[in-house]
């Protein structure tokens, strides 16, 4: 009887084992590295907007406050875009023709809303509050990463349940008081900005915010953290309740 | 000599040699006409409807599977567009015919392992020649039996969700849940019983492989063998793994139900909460997983002339089996109304009430038809006359799969429509989507069981010519002590001779 397989066939068969065993992993591997990286994350890409607004010009070169423009970032789950109008406050009387502003003035003269590119986005089943999160002393930048950089708008954070979880889980690591003033928690967030417009000394914890790396509290200070956790009545045992972001 | 091995003729008679083996066994798979061969009086109409070569059983019996599973998908696909809600589940009912039919499917599985793991450790020899349609029976059940679950969960394609895994969700399944315990169960059951499939078909794939005329059939069931030599070398290694995944799956026989019946006896439902679940839910599943190897095994015998491997002995040893099994849920029923009694509970004997009272309780008619075909119908089987009509075999088989289905029809809707509240009592009725994928899944398993009949070896070859080695053997040495020279054809006996 003639042989089925030629010689060839011992080789693919010991071959067809090892990639039995290496391939599925190294499918998987690559499947989460390509789904963690920005290609799909989208983190740290800055994204086409209709006029290139400059938060770290606005914020921190001319020292605008946050709620300047995000009105409702205080008492209200959005922090809310602002309307043409308001950056027409300014506009209407500097650089009024510079050809960025072009999508401004259209939007104005037509009375149709500028069209934005959404930079950060929840699923519709998360129920995110901006406002709890001011008003306990959370940085804008803790989640949006060093705005008071960003020439165009990127995305900071990916926005993934576990990174969520890695404050719900452990908050008094990212609760922060500047030991030097005496500031409400709410008040403490946006002194950030004022402090880097007016170059004034930032704090470690101010400087690490500032350059976009995560707040994370010395570990000898961790003990404020969970006193300042307390004043400011974040109730651990329940942040981590399903409820409390799914309604 | 012990005694078992004087038996080994009534396990292989007639006249055979190993080629004589192959030359029969593997001619089903080989010679394609064998499927056309036995032919079946259809009705008037169909007669005419159905090209003469189609009316074997092999293609109606496909036909009628292939009709089926596109049934299920049609129900699969309008479940997964509509929601579950196509089903009669809903408030109070949560678990409806999916589960009963989930629970009816994995307890078919279980004769499967049975037979292969725990009658090869006990080295009985008559588990032979069932072995290996009864694991692919197994298979296709458990195949049958996952997709209810999945779908259950109203979208499927997370299912990977119920898997422990790194995730960005930072979320764990709930390990304290017995439905989490129920993945691992059945996902180990089913990764076992294939791989003890497969270990066994290799030595056949390979006499495939030898015995096979096309190209394609070489190198297909040449790849499938990977590489057998039946070399000495090769047997040890077969026989070691052969025991080791026996030994992995013993324990496999009795957990997967025991954890399956967990998924009602950790609840605090009345009529779940029982803590004789476990073993009569085993024995329920060995009782269920007989009845269908019997149920395929007449007809298969039949059509396939293979009445000198599967015997009247066999029958009638895996009739016995069924008998103490049925015996033993027999007994689990006695008990489950007597603990509704002696512990005078409300709600238990309310439950006590719910099964078996005539007015006022409206699903009691299936705890009757349960008793009737699980517990009356095979108490005939007492009978060795019985046991010898394959008829009456047939049918109370079917019964006991009838019976088997009522079994968790009774534990699920009856407990579900009323629990504790009386305000939030209830009725279930399936929908024709339920109905449908019911017998949708049974038109799957029956054309996945057809295509293995076709393709695939359903008697175990070398197995059965071991069985014949063993058979010369004892032949012989009966020659002895009759006083007869025996010659020997075949060398291995002869070699036997020498101690």
């Amino acid at each position: 009887m003639p042989q089925i397989f030629g010689p060839a066939v011992n080789t693919i068969a010991t071959v067809s084992l090892f990639a039995g065993a290496v391939v599925p992993f190294a499918l998987l591997l690559t499947g989460s590295a390509l789904t963690s990286s920005p290609y799909n994350t989208k983190v740290t890409v800055p994204l086409d907007q209709p006029a290139p607004f400059s938060h770290r010009h606005h914020a921190v070169e001319l020292g605008i406050d946050c709620r300047f423009c995000h009105v409702s970032v205080e008492e209200s789950a959005q922090a809310g875009v602002p309307s043409t109008d308001v950056c027409m406050t300014c506009h209407s009387q500097i650089w009024t023709n510079s050809p960025n502003l072009e999508a401004v003035r259209k939007s104005l003269e037509t009375a149709t809303p500028i069209e934005w590119n959404k930079v950060n986005a929840v699923p519709d089943f998360v129920y995110f509050n901006h406002s709890i999160h001011v008003a306990r002393g959370i940085s804008c930048n803790n989640c949006h990463g060093a705005v008071n950089d960003m020439h165009i708008t990127w995305k900071g954070n990916a926005f993934r349940m576990a990174w969520c979880l890695t404050c719900h889980e452990n908050p008094q690591n990212y609760m922060y008081a500047d030991p030097g003033s005496n500031l409400s928690p709410r008040e403490q967030v946006f002194a950030l900005y004022k402090k880097l417009a007016a170059g004034d000394k930032l704090t470690q914890v101010e400087r690490q915010l500032a350059d976009g790396l995560e707040q994370v509290m010395p570990a000898d200070k961790v003990h404020e953290g969970y006193k300042l956790m307390n004043e400011r009545g974040v109730n651990v045992s329940q942040l981590k309740d399903c409820y409390v972001c799914h309604h | 000599m012990a005694a078992e091995d004087t038996r080994l003729k009534d396990l292989l008679p007639g006249e055979w040699t190993n080629a004589k083996i192959d030359d029969e066994l593997v001619e089903i798979v080989l010679d394609q006409r064998r499927h056309e061969e036995a032919k079946v009086k259809l009705p008037g109409p169909l007669a005419k409807l159905v090209p003469a070569q189609f009316q074997s059983p092999w293609y109606i019996m496909l036909g009628i599977g292939f009709v089926f599973t596109n049934v299920l998908l049609l129900c699969i696909t309008i479940l997964v567009l509509t929601g579950i809600g196509v089903w009669g589940n809903n408030q109070p009912v949560g678990w409806g015919l999916d589960i009963v039919n989930f629970v009816w499917w994995i307890g078919i599985g279980h004769a499967g392992t049975l037979i292969s793991a725990v009658l090869l450790l006990l080295r009985q020899q008559w588990r032979n020649s069932i072995n290996r349609f009864a694991e692919a029976m197994t298979i296709f059940a458990v195949m049958c039996a996952g997709m209810y679950p999945l779908l259950h969960t109203g979208r499927p394609w997370v299912a990977y969700w119920l898997l422990p895994y790194p995730n960005v969700l930072a979320m764990w399944p709930q390990f304290r849940s017995p439905l989490v315990w129920d993945v691992f169960a059945v996902t180990t059951y089913m990764t076992v019983s294939i791989l003890f499939w497969f270990v066994g078909l290799i030595p056949d794939f390979a006499t495939l492989r030898d015995r096979a005329k096309g190209r394609f059939a070489q190198v297909a069931y040449g790849a499938l063998s990977m590489g057998w030599s039946g070399s000495a070398k090769g047997w040890h290694r077969y026989q070691h793994a052969s025991i080791i995944l026996a030994g992995l799956s013993t324990p496999l026989v009795l957990s997967v139900h025991t954890i399956v019946s967990y998924d009602f006896a950790m609840s605090i439902v009345p009529g779940w909460n029982v803590t004789i679940f476990p073993p009569y839910f085993v024995a329920g599943a060995v009782f269920a997983g007989f009845a269908m190897v019997i149920t395929l095994a007449i007809p298969l015998r039949k059509w396939y002339r293979l009445e000198n491997f599967i015997t009247m002995k066999h029958f009638d040893w895996m009739a016995k089996v069924m008998l103490a099994t049925g015996l033993i849920v027999g007994y689990g029923y006695a008990m489950e109304i007597f603990y509704a009694w002696y512990s005078q509970e409300p709600a238990e004997t309310a439950l006590l009430h719910n099964r078996v009272a005539l007015a006022d309780a409206p699903y009691s008619w299936s705890f009757w038809a349960l008793i009737l075909f699980n517990v009356a119908i095979p108490l005939f089987l007492w009978s060795p006359k019985v046991r010898k009509n394959l008829t009456a075999l047939f049918w109370i088989s079917m019964s006991i799969s009838i019976g088997m289905w009522f079994e968790r029809y009774v534990i699920i809707p009856i407990s579900l429509t009323r629990d504790y509240l009386p305000s939030s009592y209830g009725y279930y009725t399936p929908t024709i989507v339920d109905w449908g994928m019911f017998a949708g899944t049974i038109g799957f398993f029956l054309f996945l069981m057809f295509l293995f009949v076709r393709f695939l070896p359903m008697i175990n070859i070398f197995e059965m010519k071991e069985l014949l080695h063993h058979k010369e053997h004892e032949e012989h040495h009966n020659g002895h002590a009759n006083g007869k020279a025996h010659a020997h054809v075949n060398g291995q006996a002869g070699k036997e001779e020498a101690h």
